[in-house]
C-alpha cells in the first residue's frame, strides 16, 4: 500500500473532519470510525480527485468503506 | 397579551461584535465610546463609494475548531461563538432537550458562502461545488447549528425581518416560553454579509454613510452630519428562561423580558413612516404588555442607525409614547460604535439594554457632536451615564426594511 497516498488521504480527512492524523489508519472506516458523514465524504472525494489526479465516480464511493479501500482505489486509478 | 402569563427572565448573555469578541469587551467598549468601524483592506472595494465597515474584533476562526469552522458560513460561526458564551454565562443549565428551544435570526443568512460557491461553479464546474453549500447558505442554518450544538428539541426557528430580525428572535423566544412550548430558549441574531455586492447594494439605495476619510466617525446617530448607516457584522445571544426554571436552579437573573410590541408600517418597502406611527404602536404595545408606565422607563437602546430619516422618525415615536417622561430617559445609539449588525443588531442591542439595566449605566452615543434639533431626546454622549436605581424598565427598539417594528421591554429583576 502506498504510504504516500495514505499520508495524503490522512491529511485530507484531518482537514475535513479534524480527526487526528495518527488515528487515520488503513483499517479505519470513514463513517463509523473517523467522524465522516455522507456530506464530508463528498468533500473527501473531491479533495482526493484534486490531490491525486484521479476520478472517483459516485458509483464507486459506496465501495470505499475504509481508508485502505480508498488508498487501493487511488493506487489502481493512478496506474 | 396579558401580564398574567409565565414570567420569562434573562440568565445568560453572549456577543461577538466589531467592538469586542465577547460580552465583557463589547460592553466595556460601548461605555467608553470605542468604535469598531475600520477601512476594509480589500482591493475589491477600491471602486465602491463605501470602503469601510464594522468587522468583528475577533475572527471566529480563532475561537472555533478548524474542522468545525470550515463547515459553517461566517454568520453561523459568529452565532455559535455568541451562543456558547451565553450558554456558559447561564451556567450551562440542565434542561430536558424537549423543553429547550433555539431562535436565531438573520437578515440574509449565508450569502457570502453562496457567492463563493457561485464563483467555484463558474470557474471549476459543478463537481467542485461544496456539499456543505446548502447548509451554509440556508438562513435557518445558524439556528440549526446552535440547536445541534445544544441538543435542543423543543423547536428551532429563524425569524427574518431585515434589521428587526434579532429583536424578533427575542420576541419569539419569549412567546415559546410563555405559551408553554419550552422552559429555556437560546435567542439571538447573527449577520456576516459584508461583501462588495452587499455594500454596493446598500450603497445603491443611498442608505450608507460614505465618510471614507473618517470611518470611525461615520456612524453618528442624531448628529446633523449623519449621512447613512455603516454595515457591521456580529452576533448576540440571550438565554431566556421561565422564572420558575431559573429559580429552581438558583440561576443569576439579569432582567425580566417583560413586554414586546410587534407592528408593521404599511408604508414603504425601505423608508420609515416619517411620523414613526408603526414604531409608536410597537413601543406602546411593548410597554402596555409589560404593564409599565412611561415614567418607569430609564433607558432606551434606540435603533438609531444614523440615517437622516430613520433617526427622526424613531425619535418622534419615542416622544409620542413617553410624552413628558421622555426628558428623563437616557437614550443611547450603540450603532455609533458597532455599526449596523442588520439581523444581529436587535440581539446585540438587547444584550446592551439588559446590561444597562443590570449595571445601571447607559452606554454612550459616539460621534454626536452637533445634535439635530429635530430629535428632541436626551441622548447620552460624551461619557456613559449612571441610571437611577429601584424598579425600572428599559426599552430596545429595532426596525427593518419592509416596515417591521419590534420593541422589547426589559424589567429589573
Amino acid at each position: 500500500m502506498s504510504q504516500e497516498i495514505l499520508e495524503g488521504l490522512a491529511a485530507i480527512v484531518n482537514e475535513v473532519a479534524g480527526t487526528p492524523v495518527a488515528d487515520i489508519t488503513a483499517d479505519k472506516a470513514f463513517i463509523d470510525d473517523l467522524d465522516i458523514d455522507s456530506l464530508s465524504m463528498v468533500e473527501v472525494v473531491m479533495a482526493c480527485e484534486d490531490k491525486f489526479g484521479v476520478s472517483i465516480p459516485d458509483g464507486e464511493v459506496k465501495n470505499l468503506k475504509t481508508v485502505g479501500d480508498a488508498v487501493a482505489y487511488i493506487e489502481k486509478a493512478q496506474a | 397579551m396579558t401580564t398574567s402569563q409565565r414570567r420569562v427572565v434573562v440568565t445568560g448573555l453572549g456577543a461577538t461584535t466589531p467592538v469586542g469578541g465577547d460580552v465583557a469587551s463589547t460592553w466595556e467598549g460601548l461605555l467608553i465610546g470605542r468604535s469598531g468601524i475600520r477601512l476594509i483592506e480589500d482591493e475589491r472595494y477600491a471602486d465602491l463609494p463605501v470602503r469601510f465597515a464594522g468587522q468583528v474584533a475577533v475572527e471566529p476562526t480563532e475561537v472555533l475548531e478548524r474542522a468545525e469552522a470550515r463547515r459553517l458560513d461566517r454568520c453561523q460561526q459568529l452565532a455559535l461563538v455568541a451562543s456558547r458564551e451565553a450558554w456558559a454565562d447561564a451556567g450551562a443549565p440542565e434542561v430536558d432537550p424537549e423543553r429547550l428551544g433555539v431562535v436565531v435570526a438573520t437578515g440574509i443568512g449565508g450569502i457570502v458562502s453562496l457567492l463563493e460557491q457561485n464563483e467555484i461553479l463558474n470557474t471549476r464546474g459543478w463537481t467542485r461545488v461544496s456539499p456543505m453549500s446548502v447548509p451554509m447558505l440556508m438562513p435557518n442554518g445558524s439556528a440549526a447549528w446552535v440547536g445541534l450544538d445544544l441538543g435542543a428539541k423543543a423547536g428551532i426557528h429563524t425569524p427574518v425581518s431585515a434589521c428587526a430580525s434579532g429583536a424578533e428572535a427575542v420576541a419569539y423566544g419569549l412567546e415559546m416560553i410563555r405559551s408553554g412550548r419550552a422552559d429555556v430558549v437560546v435567542a439571538g441574531g447573527t449577520e456576516a454579509c459584508i461583501h462588495p455586492i452587499t455594500v454596493a447594494s446598500f450603497a445603491a439605495m443611498r442608505a450608507l454613510s460614505t465618510r471614507n476619510d473618517e470611518p470611525e466617525r461615520a456612524s453618528r446617530p442624531y448628529d446633523k452630519g449623519r449621512d447613512g448607516f455603516v454595515m457591521g457584522e456580529g452576533a448576540g445571544c440571550l438565554v431566556l428562561e421561565s422564572e420558575e426554571h431559573a429559580a429552581a436552579r438558583g440561576a443569576r437573573v439579569y432582567a425580566e423580558v417583560a413586554g414586546v410590541g410587534l407592528t408593521a408600517d404599511g408604508h414603504h418597502i425601505a423608508q420609515p413612516d416619517p411620523e414613526g406611527r408603526g414604531a409608536k404602536r410597537a413601543i406602546a404595545e411593548a410597554l402596555a404588555s409589560a404593564g409599565a408606565a412611561p415614567s418607569d422607563v430609564i433607558h432606551v437602546n434606540a435603533h438609531a442607525t444614523s440615517t437622516p430619516q430613520g433617526d427622526v422618525a424613531e425619535a418622534t415615536a419615542i416622544r409620542a409614547v413617553l410624552g413628558s417622561a421622555t426628558d428623563g430617559v437616557a437614550v443611547s445609539g450603540t450603532k455609533s460604535m458597532t455599526g449596523h449588525l442588520l439581523g444581529g443588531a436587535g440581539a446585540v442591542e438587547s444584550v446592551a439594554a439588559v446590561l444597562a439595566l443590570h449595571h445601571r449605566v447607559a452606554p454612550v452615543t459616539a460621534n454626536l457632536e452637533d445634535p439635530d434639533d429635530e430629535i428632541g431626546l436626551d441622548v447620552v454622549h460624551g461619557e456613559a451615564r449612571a441610571l437611577r436605581g429601584g424598579d425600572a424598565v428599559v426599552l430596545n427598539n429595532s426596525f427593518g426594511f419592509g416596515g417591521h417594528n419590534v420593541a422589547l421591554v426589559f424589567r429589573s429583576a
